[in-house]
């Protein structure tokens, strides 16, 4: 492209200033760029302590998720000349405490995953002997969009509530949560629904929507949430009028 | 117990929300559009009275408009509570405005007992 | 670039910024807005709730409450209050509806049936209800 385009990045250095500022950056972009392409340009070349975070660049670590003119999106999957002619806006993610720069601390959602046991829980384990567990492609099948998601948190930026509530455990928690839920090999959807079915576990969320309009993967958070809601409520429908039923 | 409570308030929601929209904008189409401005007549009392007097219609209507209550007080809570920030009366508006579907839900019953 | 400038910062001691998120957060962007406007369909069917029972509390108390609450429907300004009340009835509808098949999952012969076509079921199942409620009403 003939002319530089301009980016506006939000600066944050904290020992030396207390509120965040913006910086103006004239980029001569090629026109295959991604946004993640002149980020790195101005790294190498204009002001090297420029501070964000990227790594695949093929958008499937889910490292470089920023708001680009207000929206959440992987810096490595948006080209320069879909969001031309610019000033082009850039900003750390929403919703997370910025380090420095475009870097969010994301330490609060590593912990609320955590707390829903993202892996495969049983009340008993197979021995050795038995063989693997054995599951269909339909039964992967229930699951499979739920465990694509890459923890880029885009959908934590998009969701209102997140930011609102501080409390609230998200979007990509909860749809990962349901991957587990939902895979056949896996016993632990009662341990879950209690971490689940907090106040504010599912409960918060008011099915905005926004956090799935914006993952790149297709996960669609706000569809696990609302079956989960739908799951949730037979349950407590269920321990209310027979309460002797087992599990 | 506070956590158990919520899926009881989304399920009464939930059912406000679906029946509201399947049966109300029909309803308002004929009661409030339609017949006042004359393209249907249901001035005469008596065919108007015996269709709600029916006990079936007394039941669906205490049904129907209770959950239309709970689907608008659960929903305009969320509402008020991210919409204007309003955490520190979380009690006061959830009081508000369960309190309000609650009084107006026993006050509909007395009506169509009475009725 | 010299020592930190910044009083109260250190190195072990970060100072990370959140941001104040602005009372008006929905109106910056339009999805927010629309999903407030969304939300607020709710008075419209409260409204709606509790004026229905004042019409039948007006056909309890006999046949000279009941026109007197006709004649009110017929007012201008409020025929043209519930003109916007149907509009807003039907955005809660439509809104809701297409909200429901991301919620129910719903099988046939062990295949989970494609969005699309819950849609559809939820749209035949709205036509049905609005066919009943004006027959009841008109030919009833």
């Amino acid at each position: 492209m003939t002319e530089p385009v301009t980016f506006q990045i939000q600066r944050y250095r904290p020992e030396v200033e207390d509120e965040p500022t913006w910086e103006s950056f004239g980029v001569p972009c090629r026109s295959e760029w991604m946004i993640l392409d002149a980020l790195n340009h101005i790294k190498d070349h204009v002001d090297g302590s420029l501070s964000y975070r990227w790594a695949c660049r093929m958008g499937v670590c889910g490292s470089c998720g920023m708001l680009v003119n207000g929206e959440p999106v992987l810096t490595c999957a948006t080209y320069v000349t879909s969001v031309l002619p610019g000033p082009v806006r850039v900003e750390p993610l929403r919703g997370f405490p910025v380090m420095r720069d475009l870097v969010s601390d994301i330490s609060d959602f590593v912990r609320k995953l955590e707390s829903v046991k993202p892996w495969i829980v049983r009340k008993s384990e197979k021995s050795l002997e038995e063989g693997e567990y054995l599951q269909t492609p339909r039964e992967m099948g229930e699951y499979e969009q739920y465990s694509m998601c890459i923890n880029c948190m885009l959908c934590y930026s998009a969701c209102p509530i997140y930011e609102l509530e501080p409390d609230f455990l998200g979007p990509a928690v909860i749809a990962l949560a349901q991957r587990y839920n939902l895979d056949s090999r896996d016993e632990g959807s009662e341990e879950r629904m209690d971490i689940l079915s907090r106040q504010d576990g599912i409960w918060c969320c008011t099915f905005v929507g926004e956090c799935s309009a914006v993952c790149p993967k297709n996960v669609d958070p706000a569809g696990a949430i609302q079956r989960l809601k739908v799951t949730s409520t037979v349950h407590a429908f269920k321990s209310l009028l027979m309460p002797w039923a087992g599990r | 117990m506070r956590r158990s409570r919520e899926p009881f308030l989304w399920a009464m929601f939930s059912g406000g929300g679906m029946l509201a929209a399947l049966f109300l904008p029909a309803a308002i189409l004929v009661l409030w559009v339609a017949a006042p401005l004359g393209w249907v007549d249901l001035t005469v009392y008596d065919t108007f009275a015996g269709l709600v007097r029916h006990p079936v219609a007394r039941f669906g209507l205490f049904g129907f408009v209770s959950l239309a209550l709970f689907h608008w007080a659960h929903r305009f809570r969320y509402t008020l509570y991210d919409g204007l920030q309003l955490y520190h009366l979380n009690d006061l508006i959830a009081a508000l405005t369960y309190g309000t579907a609650t009084v107006l839900c026993l006050a509909a019953g007395v009506i169509l007992i009475i009725l | 670039m010299g020592g930190p400038v910044n009083p109260g910062y250190t190195r072990h001691h970060p100072r990370w910024h959140r941001r104040r998120i602005p009372i008006f957060w929905w109106l910056e962007k339009a999805s927010y807005t629309k999903f407030i406007a969304r939300e607020l369909t709710s008075l419209a069917v409260g409204y709606t709730a509790l004026v229905l029972m004042l019409q039948v509390w007006s056909l309890a108390r006999g046949p000279e409450s009941y026109d007197r609450f006709v004649s009110w429907l017929q007012l201008r300004p409020v025929v043209a209050l519930h003109i916007v009340m149907l509009g807003l009835l039907v955005y809660h509808s439509v809104t809701w509806l297409s909200l429901a098949p991301r919620a129910l999952v719903l099988r046939f012969a062990r295949r989970r049936l494609p969005g699309t076509v819950v849609l559809l079921m939820h749209y035949a199942a709205w036509l049905v209800a609005s066919a009943a409620v004006l027959w009841l009403l008109v030919a009833g």
